[in-house]
């Protein structure tokens, strides 16, 4: 209102030849401007709340309004996945660029309908959830690039999560037609659940070239090391189910089974361990009386008891992780999500983003023909590890697990680590969950060196005015053979340091009872306790050693020691 | 007037559409002003095609439509897993070798991971590295002469050099490798090589059938290499050290850690042929100041057939460089292929801490299963060459000093010797087989390296000396006293009488186990003072190593060992118990012993006379880590064992060249109340050894012994003693929580 004020004093000024009666005119036509103008500005520069409304406007966008597109059957194929492909040979570099921000440039090819020439699209499922959210996820990321020229990955809008829904030839020849498809250099998919009856391979079946696969299911036959990224199979109830962490700890069961279609060789060789070992062993399956449909899934029987899933596997230490006709189970992300330690016994298996995650601190394989030692080798793991282990396992899924966004960040900063290697994350980002890295000591500087065999060191001197005893500081420690350096830093304002040797300093005087001052003391103890309370813990360590030479204050010649005169102080 | 009018409606009209155009959501906003970058946010929305993913909000279906496991089931009635695993057993085979289908575990069941050398055939010349590789095997704690034990084996035919051309080419290879009896299609076979193919296109094939055999090999291509069977391993040269071997060569740490150099390269440049690509490329980045890059054509025999333009120049600059100069004042030194994926500079480079910048496309880098190269190396691409001098100036100083350690701590764990090399392929190996009692990563790329982390004491990090700190945790609060007792008891004024009771009455102490190495039987639990802790009385049999068998009954993580007449007070030892606390992966101890070398005897030489330097604490009263008894008992030689055994001496000594050896530092003395004095023992128990010289002389034999074993003298000296804060200081003795300490 001010503001509108101002402009209508300024009326006649600016436009003079203007009557009065058109200047109330004027005046309402400015404000509304203004009003306009400042609408604008928030709702350009207004942080969250606007832009929500923003986002509503936007969400109302459906899959139905994509374009549709028709494959000719005669549409070309690509060529099946090359398994020689590495980053070298298959994916285009150049593309990527050096950028001061080490960070890849990806780009998503905007969503059509698909469907043959018939008519019939070409996936049963279309867009699933799970993809509009992952596709989502890295539109909102800072890998997003909306400009096809700078993009050094294109990930399709294709879903190609599960390959059951999906017709295999049109899918490789909606894949073909991508404009800057080429050969599939530069391209991502995301499959989840490969392979169908009978044989289940273990990558997607869908010829796609030169694209990386980012898949979960890999078999060390299919995963091409260093180029294809090996990703969990989601488990949809990570979004619907919310399981508080659990203290690590001894559970009421042992070991853990809670799939429900496990091969009856497996399942009988499980029950013969649940013979052996009895109550330590809960051996769950479906639950027969209950209706099939979505209640089904979060129920697990023994007998006749009815169990809550995923709740029960908090009950156990252990929680075993078969194959089933594919490597890759969603139960895996159940398992971790409830902190239990996963025995994965899926001979071959490649575990999700092996890569960078060190699962040995988290998980057990064993060999498939080893399930019936699996009570035993467990038995033998100190209680201690498994209790890291429990606590890792949930750190993983928290971190990599538990989203579809979680899963599409980590498989673009794993390709993004291997084109910028010397800007990738280190064992220690991507495996110490966060409490480790508050506590633990892993700065370079504090590595624990194979100690530098020469030895020297610089000398800095903090001094106010105290000149006298600046110099005695300086005279002694010049002495010292393995001195570098020396720096002196002058913290007095108002004087400037003194010029070289022939400085002398009347009129300083000596405050050598500084530490006695009670004030002082009241000070620094409140220092101590303001950098404890930012620090948010206690840093300091107390030690009742202190280091001394050797034979000090040993009744021993004096002339033969190293450093006599240590102590005189 | 009226033009007026109308131009005012116009001009408020517009006005109210453009509110309209704002308000109505006609402009879908850009996203650009959250997510990221603000190259983005002007340009969105203006062109067509360029919008953001629509985040649709429809009711999607799930990618798992119906949550049934039909799949499964089906697949479950008519596919046994049983079956199943034959099949892939038989199918993949060759180039698709895994452990699981080609490499029989069920050999190393019994025994564990033993390796059987096969003898060697007279008339067959091996080269010398081939000699060694062998003799590390023969002489390492996997070893075992009957073919019957082992579930590995290594042939005696030299397979390191597989260039036709080369003089060390071993002909015939292929009959002499199929009449071996234990052949069996290479099952359960190790194969060593350096070089394979030859002039001009070195491809990869060995001149002979490996069958199922397991390849360690240099210069390995991503595209061959068989995940999870073979082994990569460094090209070495013939005078790569057998044993102990160089250490790195980063002697101090400046701040900042720049060198005179930037970037360096000196080597051969190849006219033609495989590799000449690159090589040929290296001179662009060369500015002659900070980055110098040099290639010389003048090598092989025609090279002036081959000669180029560039190469009058290029030889003369390249002169002007000395290598080792180059190789020590460089911050980052170029490790460009050869003609082969590996070369010697890798090594050289990392020995030198000169942090290696790969170009060599495809080469599956040494140990690639265990190590975290890119924490050590900068892997650029053969493609992108001229990023290469931006890519290294844009490395921040502390990324540089984390680079550079990591190079050392590397090569001194796994590369300086070829006994690192083989025993860490070796051991990778033993990791696959045994999978489930098996390092993590973090074990490999940490001090003191995987070879000293033995998976069958624990697989669990805070279990071991070494990585407290990195975990943020401490070691725990109780120690357990491991007391040698060699005299019979006769006294209850013995002074292992006094001993007990002065160690059960520390508060830290949480058993007490007597290792009963006398001649006499042990004598009934009731001859034993009461205690307020446990006391375990355990059969030496009599064996000096004993007293460092890692006892089941050892649940401390702290040991304080003892000799039965050692004179402590109970203070002295809760001192030493808390300083062991902070230094949990030393020795904490009392009298200290020193080395010396000896330039007229030209042999190490061992005192114990008051020094102002000491290498060695004795381990008649010390604490340290339980882990090391397990290393003292499974990674060290049963001959240095069987030398302390047969002279019932040195097992102290020979534990510190082992804690020495795995930190690089030396042990700690605190402070003692008196100096344990060499004295004859007080009447009543046997004379302790020491009196005789005899028993001197073996000392200084074993320390040579033992340094000839570890190829290197790995005792460090230290000047310095802890003492408890206000010790002898001028202050009130009821002040001092060590006042014990002080009374002579």
């Amino acid at each position: 209102m001010c503001a509108s004020g101002k402009y209508s004093s300024r009326g006649p000024a600016l436009i003079p030849r203007m009557k009065t009666k058109h200047r109330i005119y004027y005046i309402t036509l400015f404000s509304v401007v203004l009003l306009g103008l400042i609408a604008t500005g928030m709702f350009q520069f207004w942080p969250h709340s606007i832009e929500s409304t923003a986002d509503w406007t936007l969400d109302k966008r459906s899959v139905h309004d994509a374009p549709l597109v028709r494959l000719p059957v005669s549409s070309p194929i690509p060529e099946r996945g090359d398994l020689s492909c590495r980053m070298h040979t298959c994916f285009d570099v150049y593309r990527c660029g050096y950028n001061p921000k080490n960070r890849i440039k990806v780009y998503i090819y905007p969503l059509q309908r698909l469907v043959d020439e018939v008519g019939v699209p070409i996936s049963s499922t279309g867009l699933s959830r799970e993809y509009n959210d992952l596709l989502s996820a890295i539109s909102d990321s800072d890998f997003y690039t909306d400009d096809v020229t700078r993009a050094c990955l294109f990930v399709p809008s294709i879903d190609v999560l599960n390959q059951n829904s999906l017709r295999i030839r049109e899918t490789a020849q909606a894949l073909a037609i991508l404009p800057r498809w080429d050969r599939g250099m530069n391209h991502l998919l995301f499959n989840m659940l490969p392979g169908g009856p009978p044989d289940y391979n273990t990558a997607l079946d869908v010829p796609r070239d030169r694209a990386l696969l980012a898949g979960g299911g890999f078999s060390t036959w299919t995963y091409r090391q260093g180029y294809d990224v090996s990703i969990p199979v989601y488990s949809p109830l990570s979004a619907d189910v919310e399981l508080p962490e659990r203290q690590p700890g001894p559970r009421r069961y042992f070991i853990l089974s809670s799939q429900t279609a496990i091969h009856r060789e497996y399942r009988g060789e499980l029950e013969r361990l649940k013979e052996e070992n009895g109550e330590a062993l809960l051996l769950l399956d479906k639950c027969s009386n209950l209706s099939q449909g979505a209640a089904s899934v979060r129920k697990r029987c023994y007998k006749s008891q009815v169990y809550d899933y995923p709740q029960v596997l908090q009950e156990s230490s252990f929680c075993v992780v078969l194959r089933g006709a594919r490597l890759g189970q969603a139960t895996l992300s159940d398992v971790l999500q409830a902190g239990c330690v996963p025995v994965v016994l899926a001979d071959s298996y490649i575990l999700p983003f092996s890569e960078v995650l060190d699962w040995k601190r988290a998980s057990v394989v064993i060999p498939e023909e080893k399930l019936p030692e699996m009570y035993t080798i467990l038995k033998s793991i100190p209680h201690r590890q498994v209790e890291e282990m429990q606590r890792q396992a949930r750190w993983f899924w928290d971190a990599y697990f538990s989203s579809m966004k979680a899963i599409g960040m980590t498989t673009l900063q794993i390709i993004n680590d291997r084109i910028y290697p010397y800007a990738a994350h280190t064992y220690e980002q991507w495996n110490n969950p966060p409490v480790v890295k508050w506590s633990s000591v892993n700065s370079p500087l504090f590595l624990p060196l194979i100690p530098p065999r020469s030895p020297g060191f610089t000398a800095v001197v903090l001094t106010y005015d105290r000149i006298e005893s600046l110099f005695r500081v300086i005279t002694e420690i010049s002495k010292v053979p393995s001195l570098a350096k020396l720096l002196v830093v002058w913290n007095n304002q108002n004087k400037s340091p003194p010029e070289g040797e022939k400085f002398k300093c009347p009129e300083c005087t000596a405050i050598d009872g500084l530490s006695l001052d009670q004030t002082h003391m009241v000070e620094r103890s409140e220092c101590i306790n303001k950098f404890a309370s930012v620090f948010g813990t206690m840093p300091l360590k107390v030690v009742e050693h202190r280091a001394d030479p050797v034979l000090y204050k040993d009744d021993f010649p004096e002339k033969l020691k190293s450093f006599p005169n240590i102590g005189s102080l | 007037m009226k033009a007026k009018k109308r131009y005012l409606f116009l001009l408020s009209a517009g006005a109210c559409l453009v509110l309209l155009f704002y308000f109505g959501g006609g402009v879908p906003l850009p996203k650009a002003s959250r997510g990221g970058g603000h190259e983005r946010g002007g340009r969105e929305g203006k062109r067509e095609g360029h919008q953001p993913w629509p985040h649709f909000s429809d009711p999607l279906q799930g990618f798992v439509p119906s949550w049934d496991h039909t799949d499964t089931e089906e697949y479950n009635l008519h596919v046994s897993p049983r079956q199943k695993r034959d099949v892939t057993a038989g199918v993949f085979r060759g180039r698709g070798c895994r452990m699981d289908t080609c490499f029989d575990s069920s050999l190393c069941r019994k025994h564990g991971l033993r390796v059987y050398v096969y003898p060697l055939v007279k008339g067959e010349k091996i080269s010398e590295s081939y000699q060694n590789i062998l003799s590390t095997i023969e002489g390492s704690r996997f070893y075992t002469s009957d073919p019957a034990q082992a579930c590995l084996f290594v042939l005696s035919l030299d397979t390191l050099d597989r260039d036709q051309l080369s003089p060390q080419y071993v002909h015939n290879l292929k009959a002499k490798v199929t009449s071996l009896p234990l052949w069996n299609d290479g099952r359960n076979h190790l194969i060593f090589n350096l070089y394979s193919g030859t002039w001009p296109d070195y491809t990869e094939d060995l001149g002979f059938d490996i069958g199922q055999a397991m390849l360690a090999k240099a210069s390995l291509n991503t595209e061959h290499f068989r995940p999870g069977f073979d082994v990569s391993i460094p090209l070495f040269s013939k005078d790569h050290p057998q044993k102990g071997g160089e250490r790195g060569w980063l002697v101090r740490n400046g701040v900042p850690p720049a060198r005179k150099y930037l970037l360096m390269f000196k080597g051969k440049r190849y006219l033609t042929g495989i590799g000449s690509d690159t090589r040929n490329a290296l001179h662009h980045i060369h500015n002659g100041k900070d980055i110098v890059s040099l290639t010389t054509c003048r090598h092989g025999k025609d090279w002036e057939k081959h000669k180029d333009a560039r190469c009058d120049h290029d030889n003369l600059e390249y002169e002007r460089f000395d290598y080792q100069e180059l190789l020590h004042n460089s911050t980052f030194c170029l490790v460009p292929r050869g003609r082969r994926l590996g070369s010697f500079r890798f090594l050289e480079s990392l020995q030198a801490a000169c942090i290696p910048v790969l170009l060599s496309n495809g080469w599956e880098l040494p140990f690639s299963d265990v190590i975290q190269w890119n924490q050590a190396v900068m892997e650029g691409d053969e493609r992108l060459l001229l990023q290469v001098p931006s890519t290294v100036r844009a490395v921040g100083s502390d990324r540089v000093l984390a680079l550079r350690q990591r190079t050392q701590m590397l090569w001194e764990a796994y590369f300086s010797s070829v006994d690192k090399i083989v025993l860490t392929t070796l051991e990778i190996i033993k990791d696959r087989v045994f999978s489930h009692v098996s390092r993590n990563k973090y074990m490999w790329n940490s001090q003191p390296g995987g070879l000293l982390v033995l998976p069958e004491y624990s697989t669990h990090l805070a279990h071991f000396p070494f990585f407290f700190l990195s975990l943020g945790v401490s070691p725990g609060h109780e120690f357990t006293a491991v007391i040698q007792a060699v005299s019979p008891l006769v006294s209850q004024s013995q002074p292992i009488m006094k001993l007990l009771q002065v160690v059960s009455r520390s508060k830290y102490c949480s058993q007490i186990i007597i290792l009963w190495n006398s001649e006499k039987p042990p004598p009934p639990r009731s001859k034993w003072p009461p205690m307020p802790v446990p006391l375990t009385v355990t059969d030496g049999h009599r064996k000096t190593t004993s007293r460092f068998l890692p006892h089941v009954s050892i649940e401390t993580e702290a040991v304080l060992s003892l000799d039965e007449d050692t004179v402590l007070m109970t203070s002295e030892v809760n001192f030493a118990f808390l300083v062991w606390r902070s230094f949990p992966d030393r020795i904490v101890g009392y009298p200290p012993r020193s080395h010396f070398w000896d330039p007229l005897k030209k042999a190490w030489g061992y005192t114990s006379k008051w020094t102002n330097e000491y290498s060695i604490v004795l381990t008649g009263a010390a604490f340290y880590h339980r882990y090391y008894h397990y290393l003292f008992t499974h990674y060290l030689p049963p001959s240095l064992r069987t030398l302390v055994d047969t002279t019932s001496n040195c097992e102290d000594i020979l534990m510190n060249f082992l804690v020495s050896s795995v930190t690089h530092l030396p042990p700690i003395k605190v402070a003692q109340r008196k100096q344990y004095k060499e004295l004859p023992s007080p009447q009543g128990t046997k004379a302790g050894p020491w009196v005789n010289p005899e028993h001197f002389n073996q000392r200084q034999e074993c320390v040579n012994a033992f340094a000839s074993w570890f190829g290197y003298m790995p005792l460090v000296h230290s000047q310095f003693r802890l003492d408890p804060v206000l010790f002898k200081d001028q202050v009130s003795v009821l002040r001092k929580k060590y006042k014990d300490l002080e009374r002579a």
